[in-house]
C-alpha cells in the first residue's frame, strides 16, 4: 500500500520584514475596525445604513460569510480524517486553524454591531432555549472547543491517534453548525423570502464551498510569502472540489427560487428579487449567479481552462465575491421586500409599510467588516508563525501517495 | 434587620394607603375607564386575564391619528426627523383594494401574539410574554441584536438609533435596545386603559375597545363573541391578543 512520506511542519520562517509588514497591516485594518464599532456605538446606528426597515445590514453580510466560511474552512481538515484521503492530510491543521480564525473574526463584527455590546455578558449567561440565536452560541463555542481540541490532536505527536476520532466529532459539529446559521433564516416565518427549510442545505453547501475557496487563497498565498513549494497535484484536487461545491451551490439556489415561484403567494418576493430589485437583482444574477457560480464552474472544469493556477486561484476568488453578493442579495435583499400584512391589498403608512426598503452600506460597517477579516487575519499569521500549522513541502512528491518519485 | 425591613413593608404600605386615598379623591371622574383588576405592587399578574383589543375599522376615520399621538406623548417617543430609524409603536396603514377601489384605514401596533415569533427568537429571553398576555422587552437583558425585529410578523418593533434623554420613568427605553408596544402596561396595571384606546374613546370613533379576553362577561368578549372579527396575518397561528372588526 503507498503511503505519503512523513510531513514536516515548519513555523513561518520566511522574510522578516514581508511578514511584520502584512501584519501590520491586518493590525491597522482590526483596529480602524474598532473604531469603526465604537463610532456606531456611541452614536447610535443612525450613523450606519441600517435602519427599522433593514436591521440587519452590511456587518451582518460580513459577520455570517465568516461564519458559514469557517465551518467549510475545516472539510479540508475532515476530508482527511473522516473520509481517509491521504492527500489532504497535510493541509488538516492550515484547515483547522482556518476555521478557527473566520469564527472568530466572524463574531467579533456580529457581536460589535449589537445594540449594546457592552451586555455581551449578558447574552453568555442568561440564555432562552428556544432561540436558535441561542442555540447558536453554543454551537460556536462547542465549535471552537473541540476544533482546539482537534488541533491540539494533531499537533502533539503523541495524540495523533485520536486526532481521527475527534475530527469525526467536528465534522458532525460543524455541520450542525452551519445548519443553526442557515436556520436563522429558515425558521422566520414573518418574511417572505426567508421561512423555507432549504436554507439549512443552501448554508451547509455554501460552506462547503466558500470554506474551500478561502482556504485555497491562504494556503498559496502562504506558501508563495513563505517560499514553500507547492504542487500542482494539490492544487488540481482542491480546485475541482470546489467546482463540485460551487455547482452544490448553484443546485440548492435553483431549488430555493423554483420551489417560491411555483407558489403564487411568492411571487411578489421573487419578482423583487430575480427582476425588478435594481441593486439586489443585479447582485444576483452578475454577483452571485455568473461572476460567483458559472464563471468558476468554467474555469474549474472546462478542459482549455482549468490547466493553470491562476485561473484556479480566480474561480476561488470569484467564488468568494459570489458568496458575499448571495449573502447581500438574501440579508439585504430579503428585508428590503416589505412584509406583507394585508395579502393583497396595497398598503402606505408613515412607517413604510408596502414600500420596498432602501439601504445604502455605511463607511463605519463596511469597516467593521473588513475589520473581522483582519482579525481573521492576524490570527492566521500569528498561528503559522508561532505553531507547525504549514508543511514544509507540498510538493506532489510530499501529497500524493501515487506520485512515481522515480526519476524519468 | 428584621426590625428595619418590617419597618420598610410598614412604611409602603402606608404610602401605598395614602397613594390610593389620593388617587380616589382626585381620579374619581375617570373611574369609567378603570378595571377592577388593578394590580398590586408585587403582586403577581394572572394568566387567567388576556388582555386585549378589538378594533373596529369601520369607526376608524381615514386621516384620524390621535391613537397614535396619543401613544407618542404617553410614552414620551419623540421625533428626531429621520422617519426610517425613529421607534414607531402604532402607526396608522391606509389600505386599498385595487379590484374594487375600497380603501380602509386602520392601527396596527403590537399584537400581543399568544405564540409571539419575537419571544422566541431572543437569545437573552429579553422579549418576553407575561401571563396575561402582554408582550415585553426587558430593557436591562436586551442585547440589541434585533432577532426580534427579523421575526415579527408585524413590524411592531423599533430599535432606539439615537439617544434619548427625558424617558417616562414608567416606559424605560434607551439607545441600542428594542422597544414596541406596551400596551401601556402601566395604566393597565394601575387599572388603567392603554393611551390610544382613552384617545380613541375621546374622540368622535370609538374605534378601540379594551379588555379580558378570558372573561366571557367583558364587552371585548361579547363583542367578539357576537361579531365576526379578524386577526392580521391569522395564517401563522400566532393568536394575538388584538383582533380587527371589518377588516
Amino acid at each position: 500500500m503507498a503511503t505519503a512520506t512523513k510531513t514536516v511542519f515548519k513555523e513561518l520562517n520566511g522574510e522578516e520584514a514581508k511578514f511584520y509588514g502584512a501584519l501590520g497591516l491586518l493590525g491597522l485594518a482590526a483596529l480602524i475596525g474598532v473604531v469603526a464599532a465604537y463610532y456606531m456605538e456611541t452614536n447610535g446606528h443612525h450613523v450606519t445604513g441600517m435602519n427599522n426597515q433593514i436591521v440587519w445590514g452590511m456587518p451582518h453580510v460580513f459577520a455570517v460569510f465568516l461564519i458559514v466560511a469557517s465551518s467549510g474552512a475545516l472539510n479540508v481538515a475532515s476530508i482527511g480524517s473522516v473520509f481517509g484521503r491521504t492527500a489532504y492530510k497535510p493541509l488538516a491543521r492550515l484547515s483547522g486553524l482556518l476555521a478557527v480564525a473566520l469564527l472568530v473574526g466572524g463574531l467579533a463584527v456580529l457581536v460589535l454591531d449589537l445594540g449594546r455590546p457592552d451586555r455581551l455578558i449578558v447574552a453568555m449567561t442568561t440564555y432562552n432555549f428556544k432561540s436558535i440565536f441561542a442555540w447558536n452560541i453554543y454551537l460556536y463555542i462547542g465549535f471552537l472547543a473541540i476544533v482546539a481540541v482537534y488541533l491540539w490532536m494533531m499537533l502533539e505527536w503523541r495524540m495523533n491517534r485520536y486526532s481521527n476520532a475527534v475530527g469525526m466529532v467536528a465534522f458532525v459539529w460543524r455541520l450542525a453548525l452551519t445548519t443553526g446559521t442557515g436556520s436563522i433564516f429558515g425558521f422566520l416565518v414573518a418574511r417572505q423570502s426567508y421561512d423555507a427549510a432549504v436554507f439549512a442545505p443552501l448554508f451547509i453547501a455554501m460552506s462547503f464551498a466558500l470554506g474551500l475557496a478561502v482556504f485555497i487563497l491562504v494556503l498559496a498565498v502562504s506558501c508563495a510569502a513563505d517560499d514553500r513549494p507547492l504542487g500542482d497535484y494539490i492544487i488540481t484536487k482542491l480546485g475541482r472540489l470546489l467546482g463540485v461545491f460551487v455547482a452544490a451551490v448553484l443546485y440548492f439556489v435553483i431549488v430555493q427560487h423554483l420551489t417560491n415561484l411555483y407558489a403564487a403567494e411568492h411571487h411578489g418576493v421573487e419578482r423583487f428579487i430575480l427582476l425588478e430589485g435594481g441593486v439586489i437583482t443585479a447582485l444576483f444574477w452578475v454577483g452571485q449567479i455568473i461572476l460567483g457560480g458559472l464563471v468558476p464552474l468554467a474555469l474549474l472544469f472546462h478542459p482549455a481552462l482549468n490547466k493553470t493556477r491562476a485561473n484556479i486561484y480566480l474561480a476561488a476568488s470569484l467564488a468568494i465575491l459570489g458568496g458575499m453578493a448571495q449573502l447581500y442579495v438574501i440579508i439585504i435583499g430579503g428585508q428590503s421586500y416589505p412584509l406583507v400584512l394585508f395579502p393583497g391589498m396595497e398598503v402606505k403608512s408613515l412607517f413604510f409599510d408596502g414600500v420596498v426598503h432602501s439601504y445604502l452600506p455605511s463607511l463605519p460597517e463596511i469597516a467593521l467588516g473588513v475589520g473581522g477579516i483582519a482579525v481573521a487575519g492576524l490570527i492566521i499569521m500569528i498561528g503559522m508563525k508561532v505553531l507547525r500549522f504549514l508543511p514544509d513541502s507540498l510538493t506532489d512528491g510530499a501529497v500524493d501517495p501515487h506520485h512515481n518519485n522515480s526519476p524519468n | 434587620m428584621k426590625n428595619s425591613e418590617t419597618g420598610n413593608l410598614a412604611r409602603r404600605k402606608f404610602l401605598a394607603g395614602m397613594a390610593g386615598m389620593a388617587g380616589v379623591s382626585l381620579a374619581s371622574g375617570v373611574t369609567l375607564f378603570s378595571f377592577a383588576a388593578a394590580k398590586e405592587p408585587g403582586q403577581a399578574v394572572s394568566s387567567k386575564v388576556r388582555w386585549g383589543m378589538l378594533i373596529d375599522i369601520n369607526k376608524c376615520a381615514d386621516g384620524c391619528d390621535k391613537c397614535v399621538s396619543a401613544c407618542f406623548e404617553e410614552n414620551g417617543i419623540d421625533s428626531t426627523g429621520n422617519p426610517a430609524t425613529d421607534p414607531q409603536w402604532i402607526r396608522k396603514v391606509e389600505l386599498r383594494d385595487p379590484n374594487s377601489g375600497a380603501t380602509k384605514s386602520l392601527p396596527v401596533m403590537c399584537q400581543h401574539c399568544a405564540e409571539p415569533p419575537c419571544v422566541d427568537v431572543c437569545p437573552t429571553g429579553a422579549s418576553f410574554k407575561r401571563k396575561d398576555g402582554i408582550v415585553l422587552v426587558d430593557k436591562h437583558t436586551c442585547i440589541g441584536c434585533r432577532y426580534c425585529m427579523m421575526a415579527c410578523p408585524y413590524k411592531a418593533r423599533s430599535f432606539v438609533h439615537e439617544d434619548l434623554t427625558d424617558q417616562k420613568p414608567y416606559a424605560p427605553r434607551g439607545k441600542g435596545t428594542v422597544e414596541g408596544c406596551t400596551l401601556c402596561v402601566h395604566r393597565i396595571d394601575a387599572g388603567g386603559i392603554p393611551a390610544c384606546v382613552e384617545a380613541c374613546s375621546d374622540s368622535a370613533g370609538g374605534a378601540m375597545l379594551f379588555g379580558d379576553l378570558n372573561d366571557p362577561a367583558s364587552e371585548i368578549s361579547r363583542r367578539v363573541a357576537k361579531y365576526a372579527t379578524r386577526q392580521i396575518r391569522a395564517d401563522l397561528r400566532l393568536d394575538p391578543g388584538v383582533r380587527y372588526r371589518g377588516l
